[in-house]
């Protein structure tokens, strides 16, 4: 099954491959991984998306947090959560077929973001059905799709309920759980009722 | 100014002084209290060697970086401190691989500094340039890459309390030889790294402790498994309060020897592959195990899904991706063993626990593993006799440093530790050649002790040229050879699984007594039980290092051996009509 974790690393040389490694060293498959600067200055927040049974969370959280320059390890595929997804989706189209694809864009919510004589390029932003979705509309009406860029999940738990916030309102006392402060599930000082 | 006083005055950089990067990797040292270095000189760390001179630091000079790894591991199983292992780059670095695996396996504290090229030249393939931070990755706890000469004491200090914290393993350290060249500030107490602070899955839960400690006081069946974490956090006073309150017996894994007295009433010794049957036994009945500090490793339980099939589990343990890896827990306590019992026994007033021990002691006396010591001598020398004796003769006080195989089985099951830190063997990783350089760490960390380095006739010639190590720092280590001629453990499992196929595993050895003679380390051969009590006292009378070729009988086998993938109580036992009554031929 699919586990989303949130990592938050330190921004140093070598951090991914470590977190990869990992991943590679528990034979687990990563199915997306994105990687951008966070709220915290020198700290990188990392979406790993990957393929592993499904007992196997609670190792791989705990394997993560092994590593010195993580800080930090949500893992938030069950928690309420927007997810969304970045592609770039470059299209074969001269003057001719230029309109329909203008208006599947439009279906879709997506933007024209360059135009060529023989191509275009569609940004869309949204869960992954949704930019499967076009791909596939795309190939289904014969337009030639020349180049895909996806960005990977990116996940973000929904309100208050994000490690970092529990932490800063001081819900990490380890023995008390406060009722409306820990998450409901896969918190940081529930690790042992998941077992 | 004299060697000595330049040595004196930098024993304490307490005010910051400016000094090159090579200096403060040793003022670093000292100030981590660091008083002695194993390692191989080479040109892209010469400028930190250059530099020793100046500090107080004994330099021991070995024969090959794997060596230095192992030396460094070995100081520290038998002092609780940090090893301290020195390389240069590529090939030096390289070398210590082994030695580094070996440690992480363990969980043992050590820190690697090897040098680099310089890091103009750093991804051009310079000479003996390697990309050892990228090889050690998946061995090492961490490791840095210093190319900038501020960047070294802080790192140095955190690659220490790394180290030591939490789960000990080891970090290595490489350092460009132009970071080693130039100049810095060196502040050592502003260098120092942030406190530990345990992540927050390291918490122990109070209803989790309620819920252990009802599982305890109601079992009928309990074991406690005893494992190297109790070592590694000083737990040994709690655990005995434990099973002693509890009167719970309890069995050790093979780096957990030591950890519970073996004399004491409620031990019942080693578990797993080699382990005693009625530990086996016991496990596989219990109703109850408490494993502290131990990891469930493949060797100790047999087959996951037939492992102790009926009990509840209580894992504590300081690393939580351990917990649930191999064998599911009940109630897991994550934190530091020393730390989790101090909290759990005052939830435990006592227990009777008569009827489950009479059951295993008459379990221990049907059993009949440790027959051969008992036997008559027959003329033939077996290494069983050779592990008791030393016992015997050096009243377990000695520290034992192993190799891997037959003889590291007997030695677990014939020496009885009964005080901690005396073994020093390697369980995880199975490293052979690490008995000699081990046994020579534990000497320098421990030189008032008594040290015996224990190797198989295979293991031994993987490192034996630390032997030359052994004269130049003139230590007093002696040393066993359980020599059968053949890479004993392969062999059995040859005999076992393979049809008695001994491929490649008859040994052609050199004779070990002139091997050593040729170092200046006098020997003696032993072919007899009736030689070996003289033969132990002579080298232990000896002032200097002595070795000592035990020349043992070359097809015995490891009994009881509980083939790979069966159960734990799914024994080989040793035949009923033993070796030891063969005619004398």
């Amino acid at each position: 099954m699919l586990h989303t974790f949130v990592a938050y690393v330190e921004d140093k040389p070598g951090v991914l491959t470590r977190v990869a490694s990992l991943f590679r060293r528990l034979n687990i498959n990563i199915i997306s991984l994105a990687v951008g600067h966070s709220e915290r200055p020198g700290i990188s927040r990392m979406t790993i998306v990957c393929d592993a049974p499904d007992q196997a969370a609670d190792r791989i959280r705990a394997s993560l947090y092994k590593l010195d320059d993580v800080v930090d390890v949500d893992d938030i595929a069950k928690a309420p959560n927007v997810t969304r997804e970045l592609a770039l989706i470059k299209v074969a189209a001269n003057a001719h077929n230029r309109s329909h694809i203008f208006e599947l864009a439009e279906v879709f919510r997506a933007r024209i973001v360059d135009l060529a004589p023989e191509s275009l390029m569609i940004e869309i932003t949204g869960v992954e059905s949704k930019i499967e979705g076009l791909i596939q509309v795309l190939n289904e009406t014969e337009d030639r799709v020349l180049e895909v860029c996806r960005s990977g999940k990116m996940t973000m738990r929904r309100g208050k309920h994000s490690t970092g916030v529990l932490r800063a309102m001081g819900a990490g006392e380890p023995d008390i759980p406060k009722p409306g402060n820990l998450p409901l599930e896969n918190g940081p000082d529930n690790f042992a009722d998941n077992i | 100014m004299s060697n000595h006083d330049e040595k004196e005055n930098n024993a304490h950089l307490t005010t910051p002084t400016r000094l090159t990067g090579s200096e403060i990797v040793w003022a670093t040292l000292v100030g981590e209290g660091v008083t002695e270095v194993f390692g191989y000189p080479g040109g892209a760390i010469l400028p930190i060697y250059d530099a020793l001179r100046k500090f107080p630091i004994h330099h021991i000079l070995v024969r090959h970086e794997q060596g230095a790894a192992h030396m460094a591991d070995g100081y520290a199983r038998a002092s609780g401190k940090v090893g301290v292992a020195m390389a240069t780059s590529g090939p030096g670095a390289t070398n210590l691989v082994t030695g580094i695996a070996t440690a992480m396996m363990d969980s043992i504290p050590m820190v690697c500094i090897t040098g680099q090229v310089p890091s103009k030249v750093l991804g051009t393939d310079a000479f003996q340039e390697i990309d050892i931070t990228g090889i050690t990755l998946p061995i090492t706890k961490h490791n840095f890459l210093i190319t900038r000469t501020q960047d070294i004491a802080p790192a140095i200090r955190q690659a220490f309390q790394i180290a030591k914290s939490g789960r000990p393993g080891p970090v290595l350290v490489d350092i460009t030889k132009d970071a080693q060249q130039s100049a810095a500030i060196f502040d050592f107490a502003a260098a120092k790294p942030a406190p530990y602070e345990p992540h927050p899955m390291l918490s122990v839960m109070g209803t989790h402790l309620r819920e252990a400690a009802d599982l305890i006081r109601t079992a009928k069946r309990p074991v406690i498994l005893a494992g190297h974490g109790i070592l590694q956090s000083n737990a040994g006073e709690q655990i005995r309060t434990l099973a002693e309150r509890m009167q719970i017996p309890v069995g050790t894994t093979l780096l957990g020897l030591g950890s519970f007295p073996a004399s004491h009433p409620l031990n019942m010794g080693m578990m797993g592959m080699h382990g005693e049957s009625w530990v086996n036994h016991a496990i596989q009945e219990a109703d109850l195990l408490i494993a502290c500090g131990m990891r469930f490793d493949d060797r100790v339980i047999g087959t996951p899904s037939t492992y102790s099939p009926n009990s509840k589990k209580i894992h504590i343990e300081i690393d939580p991706a351990e917990i649930n890896k191999n064998i599911k827990a009940d109630v897991a306590l994550v934190g530091d063993l020393r730390n989790v019992l101090e909290q759990l026994l005052p939830l435990l007033p006592g227990r009777d626990g008569s009827a489950w021990l009479n059951t295993i002691a008459a379990s221990k006396g049907t059993a009949a593993v440790r027959d051969i010591k008992n036997l008559p001598d027959s003329g033939h020398l077996y290494a069983a006799h050779v592990m008791h004796d030393l016992w015997r003769i050096t009243e377990g006080r000695a520290i034992v440093s192993t190799d891997v195989g037959q003889h590291q089985m007997w030695e677990a099951q014939y020496y009885r530790h009964d005080y901690p830190r005396t073994l020093i063997t390697s369980g995880g990783l199975g490293t052979m050649g690490f008995a000699l350089p081990s046994g020579i760490g534990a000497k320098v960390a421990c030189p008032d002790k008594e040290v015996w380095v224990i190797a198989g006739d295979g293991g031994f010639q993987m490192t034996a040229a630390e032997l030359a190590t052994i004269v130049q720092e003139k230590l007093n280590v002696n040393i066993a050879i359980i020599n059968n001629g053949y890479l004993g453990m392969v062999r059995q499992w040859q005999e076992f699984f393979y049809e008695k196929n001994y491929e490649s595993t008859p040994l052609v050895s050199p004779d070990f007594v002139k091997l050593a003679d040729a170092h200046g380390i006098p020997g003696l051969a032993v072919r007899t039980r009736a030689e070996l009590e003289s033969a132990v006292q002579t080298a232990r009378s000896h002032n200097g290092a002595f070795l000592l070729n035990f020349l043992v009988e070359q097809e015995d086998s490891v009994y009881p051996m509980i083939p790979a993938g069966s159960a734990l109580h799914e024994m080989i036992r040793r035949p009923d009509n033993p070796l030891v009554e063969k005619p004398q031929d």
